[in-house]
């Protein structure tokens, strides 16, 4: 078997360039001052413009608010690196080289999620220097933060297979798809604590788990046991990536 | 082995067919031609050679790796520079290089040298700092060949190279592709509507037309093939008070330059050229230049792919 045909060899090889197209999208999207800023402001004022007001201890915020971090930073410049790339016209250099669709859509993935991890430590070091928030739990933080970030950004790479090379149009699907998911999600109520109809919607948002493994690691009390949020999330970013390269594939076929 | 072979390839968009059933193939070593009029399928063609499109029909084999079925490989052997400038506008010259050697598993130590090397070659090396959106049209296309080259290809894809471009950097771009193809070997696969350009490059040149391969052959081989166009153009130093004489009956006569210059079309030029230098003699004219001409590609062309060739086709 040649060299080229060598399973192992072949999936190294597709691993290494997930790795250098993870440190393009960090280079040319994600290290820039406004994402980051954006990244770290949005959600922090996004939280603040709900919790302020209601009566509700300090350290009860934290979790959601970490959550909330995890969740726009991983997921916000995602969906739009496909449709750029399309537009200028170096999504066909991408294509044309040796590395596969899955290896294009895990770089993309790798880089969101490792956004959205970093962006969200300073939330969490904000919630836990300024609030009583302590965490109990460190491997199931990280759990919830790394696994959170994974979801997400294979969120943002479904949301970039969409059809199109208009970055504006990307954009609006993707506030639409989110947006909702924060109400549904227990980022400001508990999940337990929300109507049951929306407790069964909450069920099929990948951000309700990662606000459940976050806030289990702050000492609350959670939904579900943490191996069922870990595996959703999981399972979320699995199907959110092999829907991503059907669609992919799919326009590959059509032509357009 | 061929560089390229294409069987049967196909592509539909709903009921229209871009590419219909085209089969050729480019040899290791060939720099080769593809020439169309606008929207005659030749983009979609370089698309599925390149792997960014998928055929509805038909196969492609590149260094003999089906492009998909076994398209990894297949592309591991291209190096492609598509037909709009598309280098990272927010890399520098060098990391927009040194990224697509990373991506064809070029290491480092000798992708570091040959990246440095095709930079010198390319006239680049002094703005490896600078951004790829501060670079001129001509100066992108230079960074596309090297992003192209770094990963030591064995077939480079070239989609009008050219176009547009500054005279230095269009010179630059076909005396570097050419000399790439002699003293390496290189395969060259070069889309082009400038005649000139694949007349002077290429070993063999394919026509497309609507979608379909009208011809494939050398370019003298396709100039022979409408002898009727070979000329013999005749400038007197003044107006001859008729035209001249000759014997071939199917010989088209036409005058330039307010009469002075006279065109003959014939399948003899060389005899046509001789009957006129003694016609002028026994006239008393005197001939200031006369040159025998092969038809250009450009007729080739037209001959190809111009309104007789559609009738012709209508008729079939």
């Amino acid at each position: 078997m040649s060299r080229d045909h060598d399973p192992s060899v072949v999936w190294a090889r597709q691993a290494r360039l997930a790795l250098v197209i993870a440190r393009k999208d960090a280079m040319i999207y994600y290290l820039k001052a406004p994402v980051i800023t954006f990244g770290l402001i949005f959600p922090v004022f996004f939280f603040l413009a709900f919790a302020i007001g209601r009566a509700v201890p300090p350290d009860a915020l934290v979790p959601g608010m970490l959550a909330m971090a995890v969740f726009f930073s991983a997921s916000a410049v995602g969906p739009l690196i496909t449709p750029w790339e399309r537009q200028a016209r170096t999504y066909e250099r991408l294509a044309t080289s040796p590395a596969s669709l899955e290896a294009i859509l895990l770089g993309d993935l790798l880089a969101a999620a490792a956004f959205g991890a970093v962006v969200s430590l300073i939330p969490l070091g904000l919630g836990l220097a300024v609030t009583p928030a302590h965490v109990v739990a460190p491997g199931r933080l990280l759990a919830g933060v790394v696994l959170g970030a994974v979801a997400f950004g294979a969120l943002g790479v479904l949301l970039a297979a969409r059809g199109t090379d208009a970055p504006s149009e990307v954009m609006m699907l993707s506030n639409l798809v989110r947006l909702p998911l924060i109400f549904v999600s227990g980022v400001f109520v508990p999940l337990a604590e929300l109507p049951a109809w929306s407790q069964w919607v909450g069920f099929l948002s990948p951000l309700s788990y990662c606000v459940d493994l976050v806030r289990i690691s702050l000492g609350e009390t959670g939904v579900f046991p943490p191996w069922v949020s870990a595996g959703a999330l999981v399972a979320f970013a699995a199907v959110f990536v092999a829907l991503a390269a059907l669609l992919h594939r799919r326009r590959r076929f059509a032509g357009t | 082995m061929d560089a390229v072979e294409t069987r049967g390839l196909t592509r539909r968009y709903g009921p229209l067919v871009a590419v219909d059933h085209v089969s050729f193939t480019v040899r290791s070593g060939e720099i080769f031609g593809f020439l169309r009029p606008n929207g005659a399928g030749k983009s979609t063609t370089v698309k599925m050679l390149t792997g960014y499109l998928a055929p509805s029909e038909g196969t492609a084999l590149l260094d003999g790796h089906d492009i998909v079925r076994d398209g990894l490989a297949a592309r591991q052997r291209l190096g492609v520079v598509p037909e709009e400038a598309n280098v990272y506008q927010d890399l520098t010259v060098w990391q927009n290089v040194m990224l697509m050697a990373e991506l064809y598993g070029v290491p480092r130590v000798r992708r570091t040298r040959h990246g440095a090397d095709l930079l010198a070659l390319f006239g680049l090396d002094a703005r490896r700092a600078d951004k790829g959106r501060s670079l001129s049209k001509g100066l992108r296309q230079r960074l596309m060949l090297c992003m192209a080259l770094v990963g030591e290809p064995a077939i480079l894809f070239l989609d009008e190279p050219t176009t547009g471009l500054d005279v230095a950097s269009a010179r630059l771009i076909r005396e570097t592709v050419s000399r790439m193809n002699r003293e390496r070997g290189l395969t060259v696969f070069l889309t082009t509507h400038n005649l000139d350009e694949a007349n002077e490059l290429c070993h063999r040149v394919a026509i497309i037309h609507r979608g379909r391969l009208a011809a494939v052959d050398t370019p003298q081989a396709l100039r022979s093939t409408i002898e009727a166009r070979r000329s013999v153009e005749v400038v007197f130093t003044v107006a001859p008070a008729a035209l001249p004489p000759v014997s071939d009956p199917g010989a088209v006569i036409e005058t330039f330059s307010d009469g002075a210059g006279v065109r003959i079309y014939t399948s003899m030029p060389g005899a046509a050229a001789q009957e006129v230098a003694a016609w002028a003699l026994d006239s008393g004219l005197d001939i200031e230049s006369i040159a025998t001409r092969a038809p250009s590609l450009e007729e080739v062309f037209l001959a190809v792919t111009g309104p007789r060739a559609e009738a012709a086709e209508a008729r079939r």
